[in-house]
């Protein structure tokens, strides 16, 4: 019955053999092949025949060698091939295990001529000899290939694959009597065509079934493999060992592989399941393909290039039941859609960034940091300066480097090593960080500590000493404390400028202003009525009844010192205070040597309460309480934490929260604390901090991140002795039977944690090797070597 | 403590299920264990299974190295050396890649939670109404920190596991019905809906414990000894079981049975394997020359199919279903049976155009990476395990036996391999050993000893266990194949 073939697409046909066009098939198909002429293609799927006449604009229905009245299983093809050398000769496999050839030249309807049964089971494969007329050759899911000359009525020779399952047979085109098997256990054998006895050559080419193969044309000894493992493998065979020259991987199991004419190092895959597209390949660039056509809505099965030496045009059967005609120039190309430019950041602030040559060459006198050194910039050049796209593929790759020192984060892993989390009461806690944040030059935060202490802990506990030590050293602080570039890039004048600028906008439409003013003036007060020596006394509150809004008494007194202690000394005032962190009412007479300070923490949230506490200074700064409960805090650490966290310091954020516990925890909320969490984690293990990281992730309350430990957990090791992997005990090696790892101290096995030196590689119970040191440096198996362990 | 007590019940009703041998024979076995306020678990005597007879069994202790490496894993693994690891060490080879798969299904990196997999796992098995399967993976369930009360029934678990009731129910009695409406059902469920990672892996454990089922009662593997009366909970009502099940009082009298039986049918036995061999021989050698026509291989493939429906034990009775496993299907009448009664007609799927190797694999192992690779293993190494004897005789090629067994399991499922001429199954199969496939395959709950026992009788048990696992291997890959096709069809 003939059909009427539809065409799609029909884009400015210039071409005059044809264009991309698509026919609808009765059923679907297995596979495909083509004429000689390259006018007729043969269809073949499990119920149907046929051969179609490519014409101008369409296919045109030819022939259905499908005929009879019950439809047998030898018609239901799992392969069909037309010969090179004879266009009245085809050949197909059937699923049953038959292999059937056609003479068109015959004059009845029924085309077929013989019938060769020998096969157990499914052929998988059939293939004519590329110059010999009467030579073909199978190969079947029973594990054997057979050539049969079809002069005669059984086959010439079996070749056994050793009862694994032949997957596809392909002569050579440039070898008369060679050609290649592959396997449904990935491997590929060459057998000499007159020695069925055994295989020439047998290599593993992938891992699992190797579905198809295909010879260069021209390449002699170029097979190109593909397998199940979403694989296609290029394999020199003409070398003494079957060499893989080019891997290409793509997104699914390739159920076949054309070369493409005239192209060298082009090839064409479909795959079995999942994808329909067809890619065409450049071997050499196997990452993006060079072309892909995207017409069929079901997997394609079989492909074919229209003419032995014409690149442009390619047919493909698909199991959506139609057969396409693609024209190479209507391919998409996904290169043209990839972004041509990458960015990254390295660990320590380096930034990588790829580009097309020309973009880069274009912008080259232009340098993005200031002061940033360049690296040589690396190109990769294309073997092959004729290829299409080679102007596309050369890129350029440019490094840039930031100062040394300059963004250095080791605060940040100091910090974080050093700081103690939990296991201590929390005022002992508050006191180490405090000291550790001290002694890395981190004053803000180290008074951060303090007060948090002091909010939180008995209060007759804080030696003003400590207190008065730690404030002081406090408007030295350091510009190290928070992210790194754009502070630092700025100048420091500007910097401070747009703050006091602020600042002064946000004192003047509050109320704070004359507040601040006051406090400025209480606390010039305080200074000289006061003077240095606050007793520590002080602190003890006598007057512990008092109600809350006392309490801001207390923080002052904490700070009336320190004004005069600070100011003297430093010598540039206005510089620290941008990354100052308004963590409670104290910092509020920390600056208050100038207004607009005030006013910048006004805007960082603890404007009330300071407020409130300046405008009741001068009242009654003799009233001290600090017996206030801890609760009436919580506002103000909470905005604490928040600002750390937004200064990029999510560092102090998550130990705050961490050493507090159940007393911030409940104020904020879930999320966000998991996102600090997440982000702190995240940080410490680009720093390789995994301890501390593990560590936090154990403390941690939310759900969420302290299952992130739980996950992954398997740890494999390799056998030393037969590198082979350990699978079932990480001591025992199944292979070859011995313990892998032997204490050097002890001679038994490790069973746990295992240390070695890197040197000589002995090595054993972590706790022997650490006792063993103590007293020698010499290796413990007495190999001599002067172990070394970090 | 109501699980504990239905944990019990369900036991009681499994032996009633399998209707073994009854209580007659130990007549007053009943009302010792009231003696006692506390029961005290105690092993129970009959050994991991009870169609095999203990000394038959591999004893702990007496394992080689590979064994005990095997039953070391597996103790690592599970935390306990089950009945089912028992039986299977027969194969040490297989046991192997099955404790490799079971265990990265259930606890390796996955798309689904660890609950919901053993969740899964309850469910599947209680499709077949497996008390054994359902108690392990309660306490497995409970022990990942699963909401008991989902083990009040299907319908207390979230909506998600109650979308996958229907695919349970379809997958395990009749796969051939499964659309791509069935897939498109699960997958967009606003809310519930479950993703195509996640469904994969719910469709390799459910086929997993489908077939897993028809194991434990093809094999008859006992109940664990912690989850019948094992814990300190409340006596049971022992109302309604022998006692004489438990502590083997019965053991004995069975073996009596067997002897007597094997007296009388040694000769006969004897030459069942002699003409099962001829019959290989012969089919070996003229498989040349008569070569059948089309038409009569696809009739044989049709009488095959239809056959394998009416092939079914005699003895028909209707099980009440146990009541308490039952909580977790919702509609129990559904059945493998129900449909060959009414004789429906089963479609056929040929294996050429969607086959596991090819298709099914790249399909699994794309949405669910390394376990494509693990089933796939493992179905090589079922299909391929022999080790060239049957019963008495060595050096046997057994591939056409073996292939003839897979491939009867595959006909049922209406799954054809368009190179095979199911005539051989004629003659490779007797009918009490159709009928115990049969029953293993689609209706396990109703295997008895007797099926165990009555076919290939002069054969090895360990030989009888490989059949075990050619069965289920079959089972499994056909589910696969049919729900994998149906995801396949929704995807494109």
């Amino acid at each position: 019955m003939e059909k009427m073939s539809r065409v799609t697409t029909a884009l400015s046909g210039s071409a005059l053999t044809g264009r991309t066009m698509h026919c609808h098939l009765d059923a679907p198909a297995n596979a495909i092949s083509v004429c000689r002429d390259a006018a007729q293609v043969v269809v073949a799927g499990r119920s149907i025949f046929k051969i179609y006449a490519i014409e101008e604009e369409q296919f045109v229905e030819k022939l259905n060698l499908r005929v009879g009245r019950k439809p047998s299983l030898n018609l239901s093809c799992a392969d069909v091939v037309w010969h090179q050398m004879d266009e009245n000769l085809l050949a197909t496999a059937a699923t049953n295990g038959v292999v059937v050839t056609w003479n068109l030249g015959r004059p009845s309807r029924n085309k077929q001529d013989q019938l060769f049964t020998e096969h157990k089971r499914t052929v998988n494969k059939v293939c004519f000899h590329p110059t010999e007329a009467h030579v073909l050759l199978s190969g079947s899911q029973d594990g054997f290939m057979k050539c049969f000359d079809l002069r005669r009525k059984d086959s010439v020779s079996t070749f056994s694959g050793q009862s694994e399952s032949v997957r596809d047979v392909q002569f050579s085109i440039r070898d008369y009597f060679t050609f290649a098997s592959t396997f449904e256990n990935g491997n590929v054998q060459l057998w000499d065509i007159r020695r069925p006895d055994r295989c020439e050559r047998m290599f593993t080419a992938h891992n699992g079934p190797v579905f198809c193969c295909d010879w260069h044309p021209e390449d002699r000894g170029w097979l190109a493999t593909g397998g199940r493992d979403k694989m296609v493998k290029v394999w020199d065979m003409t070398t003494h060992r079957a060499k893989e020259m080019h891997c290409v991987q793509t997104i699914a199991s390739v159920a076949r592989v054309k070369w493409r004419p005239e192209c060298r190092h082009h090839l064409a895959t479909c795959s079995m399941m999942v994808d329909h597209n067809i890619y065409v390949w450049d071997v050499r660039r196997p990452f993006v393909p060079a072309a892909m056509f995207e017409e069929h809505r079901d997997v394609t099965t079989g492909i074919a290039w229209r003419h032995p030496h014409d690149p442009s045009f390619l047919l493909s059967g698909s199991k959506d039941s139609t057969l396409c005609q693609h024209l190479f120039r209507d391919a998409s190309q996904p290169v043209e859609r990839a972004n041509p430019e990458g960015l990254c950041y390295g660990l320590f602030g380096d930034l990588a960034f790829a580009a097309k040559e020309s973009l880069v060459a274009a912008e080259s006198g232009r340098k993005p940091y200031m002061g940033d050194r360049r690296h040589p910039i690396f190109f990769k050049r294309k073997l092959d300066p004729a290829e299409p796209f080679s102007g596309l593929a050369s890129s350029a790759l440019s490094v840039f480097e930031t100062e040394s020192g300059g963004g250095s984060m080791s605060w940040f892993v100091d910090t974080a090593e050093r700081y103690a989390l939990a296991g201590r009461p929390l005022a002992e806690l508050c006191d180490h960080n405090a000291k550790v944040a001290r002694e890395l030059g981190r004053n803000q935060v180290a008074q951060t500590w303090t007060m948090l202490r002091i909010i939180y802990c008995s209060p007759g506990l804080v030696s003003s000493a400590n207190l008065n030590h730690s404030v002081g050293k406090g408007s030295s602080c350091g510009l190290p404390l928070m992210n790194s570039f754009n502070l630092k890039d700025m100048g420091p004048g500007l910097g401070s400028e747009t703050r006091l600028d602020r600042s002064k906008g946000d004192t003047r439409s509050d109320t704070a202003l004359l507040d601040s003013s006051a406090t400025l003036i209480t606390n010039e007060d305080n200074e000289e009525t006061e003077g240095s020596d606050v007793p520590a006394d002080y602190l003890l509150g006598d007057v512990e009844g008092e109600e809350d809004e006392l309490y801001p008494l207390d923080t002052e007194h904490v700070h009336p010192e320190e004004p005069e202690y600070v100011l003297p000394q430093e010598a540039f005032p206005l510089r620290h205070e941008i990354v100052d962190t308004p963590s409670g009412p104290e910092h509020l007479q920390d600056k208050a040597d100038s207004p607009h300070v005030s006013g910048n923490e006004a805007d960082t949230a603890s404007l009330a309460p300071v407020d409130s506490s300046s405008s009741l200074l001068s009242v009654s700064h003799a009233l001290y309480d600090s017996r206030l409960p801890p609760d009436f805090f919580s506002v103000l650490v909470r905005d604490m934490l928040h600002f750390y966290a937004e200064q990029g310091d999510v560092q102090m954020a998550v130990s705050v929260l961490i050493v507090l516990g159940e007393r911030v925890r409940k104020d904020i909320d879930e999320q966000t604390q998991e996102h600090w969490y997440t982000s702190y984690i995240d940080l410490l293990q680009r720093f390789c901090l995994w301890n501390v990281s593990n560590e936090v992730v154990k403390l941690s309350t939310s759900r969420a991140v302290s299952c992130l430990n739980q996950a992954s957990t398997t740890l494999h090791v390799n056998c030393s002795h037969c590198k082979r992997p350990m699978s079932s005990r990480g001591w025992v090696c199944d292979r070859c039977h011995r313990c892998a790892s032997m204490c050097a101290v002890c001679h038994h096995v490790v069973k746990g944690l295992f240390v070695w030196c890197q040197g000589c590689s002995h090595g054993g119970h972590l706790q022997h090797i650490m006792k063993w040191l103590e007293g020698s440096s010499h290796c413990p198996a007495g190999c001599g070597h002067l172990c070394e362990y970090s | 403590m109501r699980l504990a007590a239905a944990a019990n019940e369900a036991y009681a009703a499994s032996l009633a299920v399998s209707e073994l041998l009854g209580c007659q024979q130990c007549g007053g076995g009943r009302g010792q264990d009231e003696e006692l306020g506390i029961r005290i678990p105690r092993p129970l005597g009959h050994g991991p299974s009870r169609f095999i007879p203990e000394k038959e069994i591999l004893q702990v202790g007496s394992e080689d190295a590979q064994m005990h490496a095997l039953f070391a894993d597996s103790f690592a693994a599970l935390g306990r050396l089950d009945n089912i690891t028992l039986v299977m060490v027969f194969h040490p080879q297989y046991l192997e890649s099955f404790l490799k798969t079971q265990h990265y299904l259930l606890q390796m990196d996955g798309p689904l939670p660890l609950h919901y997999r053993h969740y899964i796992g309850i469910m599947a098995a209680a499709r077949h109404q497996c008390s054994y399967l359902v108690n392990l993976h309660v306490n497995d369930f409970l022990h990942v920190g699963g909401d008991p009360k989902w083990l009040n029934g299907l319908e207390n678990a979230p909506q998600k596991l109650q979308n996958l009731g229907e695919l349970n129910k379809v997958l395990a009695h009749r796969p051939w019905l499964i659309t791509k409406e069935h897939i498109e059902g699960l997958l967009k469920a606003e809310e519930h809906s479950w993703s195509l990672a996640e469904l994969v892996h719910a469709v390799v454990l459910l086929t997993h414990y489908h077939s897993l089922a028809s194991f434990t009662f093809g094999c008859g593997i006992s109940p664990e000894i912690h989850c019948d009366g094992g814990h300190t909970f409340r006596p049971p009502s022992v109302s309604n079981y022998c006692f004489c099940d438990i502590t083997n009082g019965n053991h004995n009298v069975d073996e009596m049975q067997v002897n007597s039986a094997g007296n009388i049918s040694v000769s006969d036995s004897f030459f069942e394997v002699e003409a099962l061999m001829e019959k290989m021989k012969q089919l070996q050698e003229c498989r040349d020359e008569e070569e059948a026509s089309q038409e009569e291989m696809a009739s044989r493939f049709e009488i095959e199919k239809r056959e394998s429906m009416l092939v079914f034990s005699s003895d028909d009775d209707e099980v009440t279903p146990a009541r308490d496993v039952s909580r977790h299907f919702e509609d129990t009448s559904y059945g493998y049976k129900d449909f060959s009664r009414h004789g429906m007609h089963v479609p056929t799927f040929r294996v050429q155009d969607y086959c596991w190797e090819d298709h099914g694999y790249s399909l699994v192992n794309r949405l669910y990476p390394d376990v494509g690779q693990l089933i796939d293993e493992k179905f090589h190494i079922a299909y391929n395990l022999t080790y060239n004897t049957m019963a008495m005789h060595k050096d046997v090629d057994t591939s056409m036996l073996r292939r003839a067994i897979w491939n009867y399991i595959h006909c049922m499922f209406g799954i054809r391999y368009d190179d095979y001429d199911y005539g051989e199954i004629n003659q490779l199969l007797d009918r009490s050993f159709k009928v115990y496939i049969k029953t293993v395959v689609c209706t396990p709950e109703k295997v008895t000893k007797r099926m165990y026992d009555s076919f290939w009788r002069q054969f090895k048990h360990s030989e009888k266990v490989h059949v075990n696992l050619l069965l289920i291997e079959a089972r499994m890959q056909a589910e696969l194949l049919y729900a994998l096709r149906a995801i396949t069809r929704y995807m494109t």
